[in-house]
């Protein structure tokens, strides 16, 4: 079974020589004559106000949050959906209970106005 | 399996892992710490493959790296200021902590090697999704309803952390 | 390939992970630090169900479980450290000391 993760691997591989040969194709055929107009942010008009590592505001955390959440939900969803045939009823009892939880979860942050974007 | 081509993929997935874990603690800059701790954790979802565990190396690489880092990524930009060089990004423990992070390596690989393990001849199971999926809804049912309430919890209380106090 | 390799490794990806932990004087960086430790606690896990319960899977399931905690203990605790930070306008854990003496 780990051998046919080998495909996997080579495209994988391909990938990266991919992105590195552009990249060193670029880096050797291109000439360099840097200057500071070139180096500015935008090179023709808006001048940058400050740096690009700017602050965000703590929303964007809050949706980050919430989103890891699921995703952890969702990780049990995938074995419980191959064997749902299986186990039938029980297992779809059971998951309603663990969906109805995070629920709870769910309507306490819509409740609070987190997932209204201001 | 027990090949030349195993062994190979085993200390190509390990170089790398401890690689990008070096590089985790000496960068200077975080986004990079968080950048290659993800690909550390690519690497560890190779060794899980190896390992006859696939749904585990999905399970890594759906958590760890696509939500986690992801996670690690917002927070640095809501809260450094990375531009600032001088900054000191460590203390002044080095000296013992070094010496200490040996001595626990020395024990561990001393006490690893005196233990005999118990292994086992049996052959590994192969499509472990619908076996962890029995064993989840039918022997590991408890936790895993419990599961979710630890996961309702750290969402309401990280809300309720996070969120500014006025509104 | 034998259990102890994994093992080995494991080991050596924790004691990197403490080294850092010690070392970081930035919150984030002492977390990122404490996944590199969870992870290589995760190896050991799937490398004992591979080699010494390889029909019970007990090690996996233990491997989920622990990465989900993982997951809600970082999501909690980069919460903390943004609530910090509202308060100190740190993140440098030297001198948050709002409990020392």
């Amino acid at each position: 079974m780990p051998e046919d993760y080998l495909w996997v691997a080579l495209f994988l591989g391909v990938g990266v020589v991919f992105v590195a040969g552009g990249f060193i194709a670029n880096w050797v055929a291109r000439p360099s004559h840097p200057s500071d107009r070139k180096s500015s942010t935008y090179e023709c008009g808006e001048l940058p106000i400050g740096t690009s590592w700017i602050q965000f505001n703590v929303r964007y955390y809050l949706f980050a949050l919430i989103f890891v959440i699921f995703d952890v939900e969702v990780v049990f969803l995938f074995p419980w959906a191959v064997v749902f045939n299986q186990l039938g009823l029980f297992a779809f009892v059971e998951m309603v209970i663990f969906i109805a939880i995070l629920a709870i979860g769910l309507i306490y942050a819509w409740r609070k106005g987190i997932l209204k974007w201001v | 399996m027990e090949g030349i081509g195993q062994i190979i993929t085993f200390y190509i997935l390990a170089g790398i892992a401890v690689i990008s874990a070096i590089l985790v603690i000496s960068l200077r800059n975080l986004v990079h710490c968080v950048i290659s701790l993800a690909l550390m954790m690519l690497a560890i979802a190779g060794l899980y493959i190896t390992l006859f565990a696939e749904f585990i190396a999905m399970v890594q690489i759906l958590i760890y790296i696509g939500a986690v880092v992801v996670l690690f990524l917002f927070l640095i930009m809501l809260t450094l200021r990375l531009t600032d060089k001088d900054i000191k990004q460590t203390n002044e423990q080095k000296g013992i902590s070094f010496i200490l992070a040996g001595l626990l390596l020395f024990l561990l690989v001393t006490v690893l090697n005196r233990t005999s393990w118990n292994i086992s001849p049996e052959a590994v199971v192969e499509n472990t999704t619908s076996k962890i999926g029995n064993l989840l809804l039918t022997t590991y049912v408890f936790p895993f309803e419990l599961i979710s309430v630890v996961l309702l919890a750290c969402l309401i209380g990280a809300i309720v952390i996070a969120r500014k106090d006025k509104d | 390939m034998t259990l102890s390799h994994y093992l080995i490794l494991a080991a050596i990806l924790f004691a990197i992970g403490t080294y850092g932990a010690l070392t970081r004087r930035n919150a984030i960086g002492i977390l990122l630090c404490i996944e590199i430790m969870l992870n290589a606690v995760n190896i050991n896990l799937v490398g004992f169900s591979r080699y010494i319960t390889p029909n019970e899977l007990t090690g996996q399931i233990f491997t989920i479980f622990s990465i989900t905690i993982a997951a809600a203990e970082s999501a909690v605790a980069l919460a903390l450290i943004i609530s910090i930070y509202r308060h100190v306008k740190t993140v440098d854990v030297d001198k948050i000391n709002l409990m020392k003496w």
